[in-house]
């Protein structure tokens, strides 16, 4: 069974990623930043990406929105948004697609804003490049509509971004990703930096805004409390794999993959205090990963296979796929822990 | 000598800001702010608060990078404002800090063994390269590392987890009676934060008392003895930190505690929250409660003056709120009272 056999009852996915490698040039190899992830985005869905810093996930992104620079290259893949692979489209197409329909909320949107620029007028340009020029009072109109729908008010298209607090850029930055009304927005690290109230609002925006548009949302990020809160589905990267996606309750009540255990076992909780779950930060070097599986060195279970055979990614018949020997397909389409049912019988 | 290891009385600390045109205006990042560190047992006291909190401000002041503007830091008697040099060496010696950055405190050009050289020979820690070498792997035992898996690598060779345990191990090995920890793990990777979390809870078995500076209330939730929520420059609740996050009474702290996003897919944010616009936020500052703009419960009492800290729930828990005013017994000198 394959990743998209398993959504064909539900709604087509918008987004599909296909074998996507995106490589960094060193003098010593190329790192492996993202090295072969599949998946899909469905109509409507948020699905987070998580995973530590260098897993990947920003280098995802950018593979997605054709935006790697160099020393980095997209070695190999698919990315088809609504049937068209946007892989090796030129500058002038993916003007075309770019905002259009696919949007990115950058991390640290607060700095990416223009700093000599009122808001109102970064706006305006967004639009009247992609659209054309139009009437300003209509144009004026229609901004003024995307800050309140962002829960700003109007006085901050006169403002310049230094005026602004964290909260409110980010929400600029929000406001800017929906202008065009896409099909596909990216929010990386979007509510990092930010205060927990102020997070909770950004974050309650971007749902708010998600619905009122019906737009697809990829979230990337590594606060796991925020995915619980926002997302649909969760993908967890580890040294530019995915390991394991699955719909968010499953994968907080039942995760599979011994790196996503570890994942969702060492997050703080202020329901509980319990004993700190330690885990050593041994990892490979990117540039020359281990045959096998990427995460032998750190997992607690690792066997023999692990070492010789990647693992290939398993379906559940709900959705959950994960890549690890621990687990095998049962006739009834659960993922069965073969070690567990090994001791059982 | 004294009981407390280190007192801070009404510490305010004022900053001036210019603005253009000659005009200045002054923002307080700190007001008569009050802490009691008692020398025994050791424990992990957490200052907690969002940016603009002063939670910093409090750091520096009390690792004597910055002045007060007014009030005490008293260290084991001694008022360090007044400290002579002898003295305040020692103070440098028993106050330790480990920083936020585990990437920005390391010289890249040093092998690691450097900053545990440069620290013996300093201090006249050790004197031969045995008792050198003995006492290095002492410190890092009780980090979990071992000197011959990082003495002899550069700082981008080990993991941000590694590099912060390290700076943890270096001060240790001062032996020093306080550590001011300011965000230790906010720059570490999720998974390797319980590690560095575990390192500062075995250097308190050690005796070693911490000022855990944080926004991340999860944090200081796991291994937190007292917490002091910080509301722009002010105390909004202290106590037990156990107490103060199960059961919060400042407006401010519920609002807070409540918002922390619950790993849970099944607890979902109840409601919906709205900011005030910024200007009205800043406009309490001289009078009355920095936190009514934003607060639900607002009365019109809470305008004429700075709530002082009222008893809530159990001896040691405190919030400054009127809230608490009429039925909680206000403790008889709110300033002063030791958490």
């Amino acid at each position: 069974m394959t990743n998209a056999d398993i959504h064909s009852d539900a709604h087509a996915p918008i987004l599909k990623v296909r074998n996507l490698c995106v490589y960094y040039e060193t003098p010593k190899g190329d790192v492996l930043a993202v090295d072969g992830i599949d998946f899909d985005l469905y109509e409507g869905e948020t699905l987070g990406l998580v995973g530590e810093s260098g897993s990947g996930k920003s280098t995802a992104a950018m593979g997605i929105l054709q935006l790697v620079v160099q020393p980095g290259r997209i070695a190999a893949g698919e990315v088809i948004l609504e049937d068209r692979n946007l892989i090796g489209l030129s500058e002038n197409e993916l003007r075309n697609i770019r905002w259009i329909k696919l949007a990115l909320i950058p991390q640290g949107a607060m700095n990416s804003l223009n700093p000599t620029m009122t808001v109102g007028a970064q706006i305006k340009d967004v639009i009247v490049a992609h659209e054309g020029r139009q009437l300003r009072g209509d144009l004026k109109a229609r901004i003024l509509e995307m800050l309140s729908t962002v829960g700003l008010p109007g006085r901050v298209y006169e403002l310049y971004p230094h005026e602004l607090s964290g909260g409110m850029k980010q929400r600029v930055c929000i406001a800017m990703a929906i202008a065009l009304n896409p099909r596909v927005i990216i929010a990386d690290e979007s509510t990092s930096a930010l205060d927990v109230v102020v997070q909770r609002v950004v974050a309650q925006t971007l749902l708010k805004v998600k619905q009122m548009l019906g737009v697809s949302m990829i979230m990337i990020g590594h606060d796991m409390g925020l995915m619980a809160q926002m997302a649909d589905r969760v993908a967890v990267m580890y040294a530019g794999k995915i390991v394991e996606i699955a719909p968010v309750a499953e994968l907080f009540a039942d995760p599979k993959h011994p790196y996503s255990q570890i994942l969702i076992e060492s997050v703080p909780s202020l329901q509980e205090r319990k004993p700190l779950k330690i885990m050593e930060g041994i990892t490979h070097d990117p540039r020359n990963p281990p045959p096998g599986c990427i995460f032998q060195l750190r997992c607690p279970f690792v066997m023999g296979q692990c070492r010789v055979d990647p693992p290939p990614m398993r379906a559940s018949k709900t959705g959950h796929l994960v890549a690890c020997h621990l687990y095998e397909v049962s006739e009834d389409g659960e993922l069965v822990n073969v070690r567990v049912a090994a001791r059982d019988t | 000598m004294s009981e407390l290891l280190l007192e801070i009385r009404n510490a305010t600390k004022l900053y001036t800001q210019r603005a253009a045109g000659g005009v200045s205006r002054e923002v307080v990042a700190l007001q008569n702010f009050n802490l009691n560190i008692p020398k025994s047992p050791a424990s992990i006291i957490t200052i907690a608060g969002e940016s603009g909190s002063g939670k910093t401000t409090l750091a520096q002041v009390v690792l004597g990078f910055t002045r007060l503007s007014s009030g005490q830091i008293i260290y084991d008697g001694q008022d360090i404002s007044t400290a002579d040099a002898q003295q305040m060496k020692a103070y440098r010696r028993q106050v330790q800090a480990v920083f936020q950055d585990p990437f920005g405190v390391y010289n890249p050009f040093y092998r690691v063994e450097h900053v545990f050289n440069a620290i013996i020979h300093n201090f006249q820690l050790a004197r031969g390269n045995a008792a050198k070498a003995a006492l290095i792997e002492d410190s890092l035992k009780i980090v979990g590392l071992h000197s011959e898996d990082v003495l002899r690598k550069y700082p981008h060779q080990l993991s941000g987890g590694q590099r912060q345990r390290i700076m943890m191990a270096r001060a240790y090995m001062i032996k020093p009676k306080l550590i001011v920890a300011d965000e230790p793990v906010s720059m570490v990777d999720a998974s390797l934060r319980a590690s560095i979390l575990d390192v500062m809870m075995r250097l308190k078995e050690e005796g070693i008392s911490f000022l855990y500076i944080t926004h991340d209330l999860s944090t200081a939730y796991q291994i937190g003895d007292q917490i002091c929520i910080l509301y722009q420059g002010s105390i909004a609740e202290r106590g037990r930190t156990v107490n103060v996050i199960d059961r919060p009474h400042h407006p401010y702290v519920q609002l807070l505690v409540d918002s922390v996003p619950a790993p849970n897919p099944k607890m979902k944010w109840k409601g919906e929250i709205t900011l005030p616009p910024e200007e009205e936020m800043r406009s309490s500052i001289h009078s009355g409660c920095r936190f009514y703009p934003r607060c639900p419960k607002h009365m019109d009492r809470c305008l004429i003056a700075q709530p002082p800290l009222y008893q809530v729930d159990t001896v040691d828990h405190e919030a400054a709120c009127y809230l608490y005013a009429e039925d909680a017994i206000p403790t008889d000198v709110p300033q002063s009272v030791s958490v």
